[in-house]
């Protein structure tokens, strides 16, 4: 910026400076209109909706207060939903962090065929999913599938994975945690690639041994990619849809039917968009929640990098 | 600077006033049609069956336009049957323009109604003759076409389960090939004899598979419907879930793989009957008619045709898609709308419909075609599902339907799984659906 001219005129400077300050204003506006167009006003008009009934009964939107909150929470069908998705949340985030910070661990030494492997962990996250829920419908099919074939060898019953309800979130589980743990690898190879030599060589000169500086260097200094790669996988958990349409349809009897299927559900086949808005508006309270948090713990706790 | 700013702010008022200009005309745009003499018709329909579906329609359309010069039609292939209700639904609430003509699901009738989406048809069907034009569609498949003293739409593309069976099976293991199971206890004998295992025990061949994922209640209608009762109500906000006979066709679909061991336990998959089927891993299936086509193209046996079986006999609901005209297009789409319904439900199209998906006629007189009989001279299978007409029963439709077959299917499946028994699951979907119909008057 050039330098403020010498001036007496005080009128002059007021004015100057009053467009200064609503530069950065004008600067964010595109942004900040996109943000409020496209997030903060459908999330206000999704939780004005789930104030009223809408649906193949009533029409005409009727006032309702927290009524289609009120149904939800006595819906039987809504509590095995939200129980489905916490057990998905649980068993995805930790098995997939954990499974691909120990292949970046392995593709991290020096191996023949090395692009090899890496590229054989990350294929699964180029697939669409829609393409890969394809691939595991076919790989679950009873009798024939692949998985079936694999665990007869080892003189295992065949299952039939997607359609008992004992297995098939646990099915649906395995294809998310196979889809997504090449690219937290990637995540963590970069990670430990950028880790500083000096330390490690400090290290095993005082005696460290290689689990001691794994528990001690290796795994504080990658704190912020976990923190990263767990964010991701948190909300990946909770916008589970296309593999549960593609592959169940939520069923056997609801036993895989997850909070964002069953909106879909909820708005575009049972056209009831009241409760729809309402299970948006817990959906969208809960991923709020835990990226507030996360923001503030990161914030506190600081970051090594 | 201040200049500056000054004008960049003009600017952007500039920019808004003209993406708020390009956005109005935007809006109008579409409106203008052809020429004032002739009409462009929007026809949404669903692809359901394997084989070239979009093919066919454009000839019959290139067929309907070359009758009718002035009329243009634009056909839409709207993805699976939930998607164009979707499209059309949404359409409608977002104040948009519905399509002219659509091909729906018979059993979408009372929430179109309810949605106020279609319109009835009673002054068409008048002019062509009332009860005369109406009397040559199968009363089966106009069961979901009358609500409120209107009829709402016709048959297009509608269809009943049937069991398919394996004639060289059915030979080999000492049975008579020339007719399917009568009734239940046929079928699990029959099934028995069919099933093969192994030397290590594991099962080869199932003698029966039926699927129970998707709509788990069509298949399962059929056990219902041949047991003699149904569990469709009288009115439209009514259904029969809990009864005893229903719950008994429940205990005969569920024993099938628990006790009479014929078929595999848990979910079988709709997509996977006809692989398994051709492929000889199953020697009888439950689909539908209108995989006929399909399942003869790819058997490398001889293939039977016949009905699916309940406790007393035969029994099937109907099925399938029904021709709907939209609610609130102009006065002469809906003219033109109406003469591209009859032409697409008339004898020769529906003949030739049925001949290339397998589908059934919506109309007798497609039977006595010359195409149709020589067609079923050669495929003498094509001709059980529409003979099996008189064993039908109406498929389960009710206000909210997409919900009140969920419960059904819910109950289905919970059972199928042993997770419940006949009579708690389907009292658990009764007072489901109850719960739902208490919001409609009738």
């Amino acid at each position: 910026m050039r330098l403020r001219p010498r001036t007496p005129d005080t009128r002059t400077e007021r004015r100057f400076r009053i467009g200064a300050a609503a530069l950065p204003y004008l600067l964010i506006a595109p942004t900040l209109l996109f943000v409020a167009v496209f997030t903060l006003f459908p999330a206000i008009r999704v939780f004005y909706d789930s104030l009223f009934l809408q649906n193949q009964a009533v029409q005409e939107p009727q006032f309702t207060g927290f009524g289609n909150y009120a149904a939800l929470f006595q819906d039987p069908t809504f509590h095995q939903v939200i129980i489905n998705t916490v057990i998905y949340v649980f068993a995805t985030v930790p098995l997939s962090v954990f499974l691909a910070l120990v292949l970046a661990l392995l593709l991290n030494q020096k191996l023949r065929a090395l692009g090899l492997y890496r590229l054989a962990f990350f294929y699964p996250t180029i697939l669409p999913m829609v393409s890969a829920a394809t691939i595991w419908l076919f790989m679950y099919t009873p009798g024939y599938g692949l998985v079936n074939v694999f665990i007869e060898f080892f003189h295992i019953q065949s299952q039939n994975w997607l359609g008992d309800p004992n297995l098939a979130l646990i099915a649906l589980i395995i294809l998310g945690i196979w889809k997504q743990t090449g690219y937290f690898m990637i995540f963590y190879l970069a990670g430990l690639q950028g880790l500083p030599h000096d330390i490690f060589e400090a290290a095993s000169l005082d005696g460290a041994s290689a689990i001691q500086s794994a528990r001690y260097l290796t795994f504080p200094l990658l704190a912020g990619t976990t923190l990263f790669v767990t964010t991701i996988a948190v909300v990946n958990a909770f916008e589970t849809v296309d593999q549960i349409y593609i592959m169940t349809g939520g069923g056997p009897n609801n036993a895989t039917s997850m909070l964002l299927f069953n909106l879909w559900q909820t708005l575009f086949s049972f056209l009831d968009n009241g409760k729809a808005s309402a299970i948006s508006v817990i959906l969208i309270a809960v991923l709020l929640i835990f990226t507030v948090t996360n923001f503030l713990y990161t914030e506190r706790r600081g970051s090594y990098e | 600077m201040k200049l500056r700013i000054d004008r960049l702010s003009r600017s952007f008022v500039f920019l808004f006033l003209l993406s708020a200009l390009v956005t109005s005309l935007a809006a109008c745009g579409p409106a203008a049609s052809p020429t004032p003499s002739s009409v462009t018709l929007t026809f949404y329909y669903p692809v359901a069956v394997p084989g070239p579906i979009t093919q066919i329609i454009d000839g019959y359309i290139a067929k309907f336009e070359q009758q009718n010069p002035n009329i243009k039609v634009n056909a839409v292939l709207s993805g699976g049957y939930p998607d164009t209700l979707t499209k059309i639904e949404t359409t409608i609430k977002g104040g948009g323009t519905p399509p002219d003509v659509a091909v729906m699901l018979s059993t979408d009738l009372y929430s179109l109604v309810d949605s106020n989406a279609i319109q009835p048809l009673d002054d068409y069907i008048n002019t062509a003759g009332g009860s005369s034009f109406t009397s040559d569609f199968y009363p089966a498949f106009l069961a979901n076409s009358n609500y409120q003293g209107h009829i709402w739409s016709l048959p297009f593309q509608r269809s009943t389960p049937v069991l398919y069976y394996n004639k060289d099976m059915f030979q080999a293991a000492g049975l008579d090939p020339s007719h399917g199971p009568a009734n239940f206890a046929e079928m699990v004998a029959d099934a028995q004899k069919l099933t093969k295992t192994d030397a290590s025990g594991n099962t080869t061949t199932w003698g029966l598979e039926i699927s129970s994922d998707g709509i788990p209640y069509w298949l399962f209608q059929s056990f219902v419907i041949g047991g003699g009762t149904n569990v469709v109500g009288s009115a439209p906000n009514q259904v029969m879930f809990n009864t005893p006979q229903v719950a008994q066709a429940l205990q005969d679909f569920a024993d099938l793989s628990t006790k009479d061991k014929v078929m595999p336990t848990g979910i079988l998959q709709w997509a996977n009957m006809p692989n398994d089927f051709v492929n000889g891993k199953a020697a009888m299936i439950w689909h539908s008619s209108g995989s006929l086509t399909n399942i003869l193209k790819q058997a490398k046996f001889n293939v039977g045709v016949s009905y699916t079986v309940g406790e007393k006999g035969y029994g099937a609901p109907t099925g399938g898609g029904n021709i709907y005209m939209l609610k609130g297009i102009p006065a002469d789409h809906q003219a033109a709308a109406w003469k591209f319904i009859q032409f697409m439900t008339s004898t020769d199209i529906q003949a030739d419909w049925s001949i290339n998906t397998g589908y059934i006629p919506g109309r007798k007189s497609s039977m006595d075609t010359q195409a149709m009989k020589d067609y079923i001279a050669k495929t003498p299978q094509a001709a059980v599902a529409p003979q099996g007409l008189q064993y039908a029963g109406a498929e389960l439709a009710a206000h909210d339907n997409a919900q009140i077959q969920k419960a059904l299917g819910d109950a289905v499946q919970a059972v199928l799984t042993g997770k419940s028994t006949p009579a708690d699951a389907l009292a658990a979907a009764q007072q489901q659906a109850d719960q739902i119909l208490s919001a409609f008057k009738n």
